[in-house]
């Protein structure tokens, strides 16, 4: 159909896959950072869990309800952020920010895979905030694991 | 009642959205505004902007009459018996405040109870759990029917002796119920209890006579009438405000003012702290008389018949589930089969239709409905029934468009 061509650039496939597909989803068994985060406005709510060994995210999953945008996020976040060292996902988290508010991002220092096709939310303001939910869960997580 | 001749008054809903013409179906939320409100306040300001209630000068009488006229308007819109019974207040969130603080505190002590309903919108629930908190009272809900109504069987087990206030809504703004008041004001009364009643979704829809409902308390806001954002209505039964505190203290609403000691005006002005909101008060003035020259009952009938034919449409949309009882107001609050809200408010959005999507400021409810959120659709005077079928055929493309995903 034809509206679709402007509607395509947001609900790219390779989000429409993680939606029905997320990765991640579920609990993670034994200790773990556990972060409720929820967008006050429309009632979008995810709970991340985070595995944090040596300075390393070792684990990520998460439980929640809301759109295609936040769940797919959550899912592309946990995928790119397992793996990484603190400092690396918290600097992932702004590269990310940056891309929702459409300022020019360091597209080389990691490897973004899947997460640049939510490019497309920057032309539907009202939609940053379901994109970057899973994002602020994890930074709020980190930084309050770094105070401890 | 011609539509179209009505549509010809909002400016705004002449315009594409996405390349389609808009359609605007989120009144509920804020309805828009004809160019006579437009034209009022612009007037206002172009012509006789000057403070109230002060100073001798020419354009200070002139905006006294303005603001003061105002009132004279609202009392006769809601048939209150005395202009003094009408505070203006930012919006029906202020107004329920003003009434959970200053009567609340005052009124309650531990072991008194505020009956609420769980439909209300967060600005008539929140407001009376800090009250709750302040002074001990508790609080207790008035359980729902399966199709979002109340039985006043449930009212009358609900609201005991100890009852101090009732706090409930004239018209739900997501199952689009219609509450008996004058009912539930007869029960609160023969239990000593006092009842305010939140009209934001009634006021801009029907005609509302604040005697009969027999209501001690009842808060609207002048937005979704018609009116400017920023301004509102306690209506407040005289007897009753004379005996309560001001909220704010400041200009306006004082008569003397020693270095220690102060004398608020009489009613309603010590109630209106600091310069009041003029232009919004001659706007919502002007919303009036626009609403009064179509004549609210033209407005209930016109409505009623969108609510009856959108429930008729949508209810032959596969897939799609739709909120509340079958009588309601001129509102549609509904879910498709695996689309969220927020997604299904895109899509619509990119063929030019607005619609919330959301909690709808009532969380209770939403769990009352075991939903995480919903959309809505809301009607007013300028919507017509092909808003309603471009609804339709939005809302079909949406469940195509996803299907495709899902496929």
């Amino acid at each position: 159909m034809s509206l679709h061509s402007n509607l395509d650039t947001l609900y790219r496939q390779v989000i429409m896959d993680h939606y029905k597909n997320p990765r991640n989803r579920g609990d993670i068994e034994g200790d773990a950072l556990h972060i409720n985060m929820n967008n006050p406005t429309c009632g979008d709510r995810i709970q991340l869990q985070l595995k944090v060994d040596d300075n390393k995210i070792s684990d990520a999953k998460f439980v929640g309800e809301g759109c295609s945008i936040s769940l797919s996020s959550a899912s592309m976040m946990t995928e790119a952020v397992k793996g990484q060292t603190l400092e690396d996902a918290l600097e992932m988290s702004d590269i990310f920010s940056k891309m929702m508010q459409g300022q020019d991002y360091d597209d080389e220092k990691f490897e973004l895979g899947d997460i640049e096709a939510l490019q497309g939310v920057t032309k539907f303001p009202a939609r940053i905030k379901c994109a970057t939910l899973a994002w602020k869960a994890m930074e709020k997580g980190l930084n309050e694991e770094e105070d401890k | 009642m011609d539509v179209k001749e009505i549509r010809k008054q909002f400016p705004i809903l002449h315009q594409e959205v996405n390349d389609s013409p808009l359609v605007y179906l989120d009144s509920a939320a804020t309805s828009q505004k004809p160019y006579k409100v437009i034209e009022a306040v612009e007037d206002y300001y172009r012509r006789y902007n000057s403070n109230v209630h002060r100073g001798v000068h020419t354009l200070g009488s002139l905006a006294t009459d303005g603001y003061e006229g105002a009132r004279e308007k609202v009392r006769s819109f809601i048939h209150a018996a005395s202009t003094q019974e009408i505070v203006f207040t930012r919006g029906t969130t202020t107004a329920i405040n003003t009434v959970a603080y200053s009567y609340g505190r005052t009124n309650l002590q531990e072991g008194d109870e505020i009956v609420l309903t769980p439909m209300e919108h967060h600005s008539n629930i929140i407001p009376w759990q800090q009250t709750a908190k302040a002074t001990g009272a508790t609080l207790k809900y008035i359980p729902m029917q399966a199709d979002g109504t109340l039985s006043l069987e449930d009212v009358k087990a609900t609201i005991t002796s100890n009852t101090k206030i009732v706090a409930v809504t004239h018209v739900s703004n997501v199952l689009g119920t219609l509450n008996p008041i004058r009912e539930i004001a007869q029960i609160a009364h023969d239990n000593g209890a006092v009842i305010l009643v939140d009209g934001a979704q009634s006021v801009p829809h029907m005609k509302v006579n604040v005697q009969e409902l027999d209501c001690d308390f009842f808060a609207f806001s002048g937005h979704k009438m018609g009116g400017p954002t920023g301004i509102g209505v306690l209506y407040g039964k005289k007897r009753l405000l004379e005996n309560m505190e001001p909220v704010e203290f400041g200009g306006e609403m004082i008569d003397f003012v020693d270095l220690y000691d102060s004398t608020w005006k009489e009613l309603p002005w010590k109630f209106e702290g600091g310069t009041p909101i003029i232009a919004g008060a001659i706007g919502l003035g002007a919303a009036i008389d626009f609403l009064e020259d179509i004549g609210m009952d033209n407005i209930e009938a016109h409505e009623t018949e969108l609510a009856q034919y959108a429930l008729d449409q949508l209810k032959d949309v596969d897939g799609l589930h739709i909120y509340g009882p079958d009588k309601r107001a001129a509102l549609v609050t509904f879910n498709i089969d695996s689309v969220h809200p927020h997604d299904a408010a895109t899509v619509l959005d990119s063929e030019g239709i607005a619609v919330r999507a959301g909690h709808h400021c009532a969380q209770p409810l939403m769990k009352w409905l075991d939903v995480v959120a919903t959309a809505r659709a809301s009607f007013y005077v300028y919507n017509t029934k092909e808003d309603i079928d471009t609804l339709k055929e939005g809302l079909i493309k949406t469940k195509e468009y996803f299907g495709d995903v899902f496929a």
